[in-house]
């Protein structure tokens, strides 16, 4: 699904941050990837989803190498990767239910009332469907993000840092349902410097597997949980 | 730009303008009032200027075709010469005009008509009638066929105190310049639709540039270039087709509400649309709409682009 060669990456002004990457994502996959604050857990994200392309090296997603994708290449990519942030953006003119099917809107099509419906049941947010999203909490506001990520019925899902902001209750909610996504299908990518939450996914039954950021690489960390 | 015009879907201008937004996308972009009221106020007064541009297009134009057939079809033939031989020259120029083809009819004025005529350039003081006058001969050309200038030739051989005079001298000055004013009419309205294009643009980018959230927010969930601009140019479509609409408006009614076109000021007063001609401002809100889609639209490609 994503398959990186010998990738690396540094930002324009600066040394390189990841380098000489060789790693596969296989479809259906659960992953944690660690590292410490400024290691480039969120580099890697944004790399995975083309928002940056490579200094060296391939990195190949759905098949397609990303760095010979035109822009509208890049949008067609990231309909297929839900993406969320420790700081999930909305538009905030917007209800959270026409936020959460803002990437059907862009991508011209259709809204499933029903279907909308039942991923904000699903999210535990049909109390809010027409709040606007400066009204929602931290943990509410994540978790319209990640109906967001997923209202296009994406093959993975990447989370940076999702639960940064959250309490334990609430960071738990969250990973369960990231959790459900891996059990149906989907490949879950989660980016966290969190010990805490990846010991809790062991509770969960996941086959998740962890991956550790360290002096540029990625480096498989330990046994699978 | 060439992509940018392959990329063009003319239907979507058409339904940016007059159909539903059934998908919703032209709610990504936050209400913005204030610009709302900018873009509108300066659209309307666009258009309202552009109207008086058209209406003077069509004013000098018509001034111009007025004095260019009245004059054209008309010469005069003045005989000067001494008393005692005034009569016979005038006689002789009466009988080449009769032998000259393309002469519908030669009137001879008479003295007291010419009189008249000198009186405004001399005062009611001046004793005209003892003054040398000059006869004048007034022509009007029935056709193609006649040669001013072999006439001319002929009568300084036969009448030496006969000269011809065709309007040309002073006609052509005013048609040229009834012309340029037309010219500039239409100059204007090339101006008036650039500066408008201009705003627009810069109207759009300030928009973009606003809307920064917005759009970091869409490229994330995989909205493409050319629907996140859609969604700018849809607005700035509407708001330039409406505001240009009430501007075109007003303006028609300013010139409906001009003093009529009288004998003393036929130009000034004559700074209206005739019949049929009520119809062409009604064109501007359309230009005007197809000015902020494709500038609009220009400007947004182009700053999306530029972002990466």
């Amino acid at each position: 699904m994503i398959e990186m060669q010998d990738l690396s990456f540094g930002y324009r002004g600066g040394g390189a941050l990841l380098s000489n990457m060789t790693l596969s994502l296989p479809a259906g996959s659960f992953h944690f990837l660690t590292g410490p604050s400024g290691s480039g857990k969120t580099t890697f994200l944004r790399l995975c989803y083309a928002d940056l392309l490579p200094s060296a090296g391939r990195l190949t997603a759905f098949g397609h190498d990303v760095s010979g994708l035109s822009r509208d290449g890049i949008a067609m990519l990231r309909r297929k990767i839900g993406v969320l942030h420790q700081d999930a953006q909305f538009l905030d003119h917007l209800p959270v239910a026409e936020n959460i099917a803002l990437p059907l809107t862009v991508a011209g099509q259709p809204v499933d009332m029903q279907a909308l419906k039942d991923l904000l049941g699903w999210v535990s947010m049909s109390g809010h469907a027409r709040a606007v999203p400066p009204a929602l909490s931290g943990g509410e506001r994540q978790r319209a993000a990640l109906a967001r990520a997923v209202i296009m019925s994406p093959d993975m899902v990447m989370a940076d840092e999702p639960t940064g902001n959250l309490d334990w209750d609430m960071s738990m909610r969250l990973l369960q349902l990231l959790v459900e996504l891996n059990r149906s299908g989907k490949t879950i990518m989660v980016a966290t410097h969190d010990m805490d939450l990846i010991r809790a996914a062991r509770q969960m039954d996941v086959q998740a597997r962890v991956l550790r950021i360290s002096g540029q690489r990625v480096q498989l960390a330990g046994a699978d949980l | 730009m060439k992509t940018d015009l392959r990329q063009v879907d003319w239907r979507s201008l058409w339904r940016g303008l007059i159909g539903r937004d059934s998908g919703g996308t032209s709610r990504i972009v936050p209400p913005t009032g204030f610009t709302a009221q900018l873009t509108l106020l300066t659209a309307g007064a666009m258009a309202f200027l552009a109207v008086f541009a058209l209406a003077l297009s069509f004013a000098t134009g018509r001034l111009a075709d007025r004095w260019s057939q009245s004059l054209a079809q008309t010469l005069t033939i003045r005989v000067s010469a001494p008393s005692d031989e005034i009569e016979a020259q005038t006689g002789t120029v009466m009988a080449i005009l009769k032998q000259t083809p393309g002469i519908a009819e030669a009137r001879m004025m008479p003295v007291d008509e010419v009189e008249q005529l000198l009186t405004p350039w001399f005062g009611p003081d001046v004793p005209v009638e003892a003054l040398p006058i000059p006869r004048l001969i007034e022509v009007t050309e029935s056709g193609d066929d006649f040669d001013a200038e072999g006439l001319s030739l002929r009568l300084a051989a036969e009448a030496p105190g006969a000269v011809l005079d065709d309007h040309t001298r002073w006609r052509q000055p005013l048609v040229s310049a009834a012309n340029r004013l037309r010219m500039l009419g239409i100059v204007s309205l090339a101006l008036i639709a650039a500066a408008g294009a201009a705003m627009m643009m810069l109207a759009a980018q300030s928009s973009l540039a606003a809307n920064g959230q917005v759009i970091r927010v869409l490229r994330l969930i995989g909205a493409r270039d050319v629907t996140i601009a859609q969604a700018f140019v849809r607005r700035f479509t509407r708001r330039a087709a409406a505001g240009a609409l009430g501007g075109t408006l007003l303006g028609m009614l300013g010139i409906a509400l001009l003093p009529g076109m009288d004998q003393a000021g036929g130009f000034l007063t004559g700074l209206s649309f005739q019949g049929w001609g009520w119809l062409w401002p009604l064109l501007i809100p359309i230009v005007a709409a197809c000015v902020g889609f494709f500038a609009t639209r220009w400007a947004a490609l182009r700053m999306l682009r530029a972002v990466p």
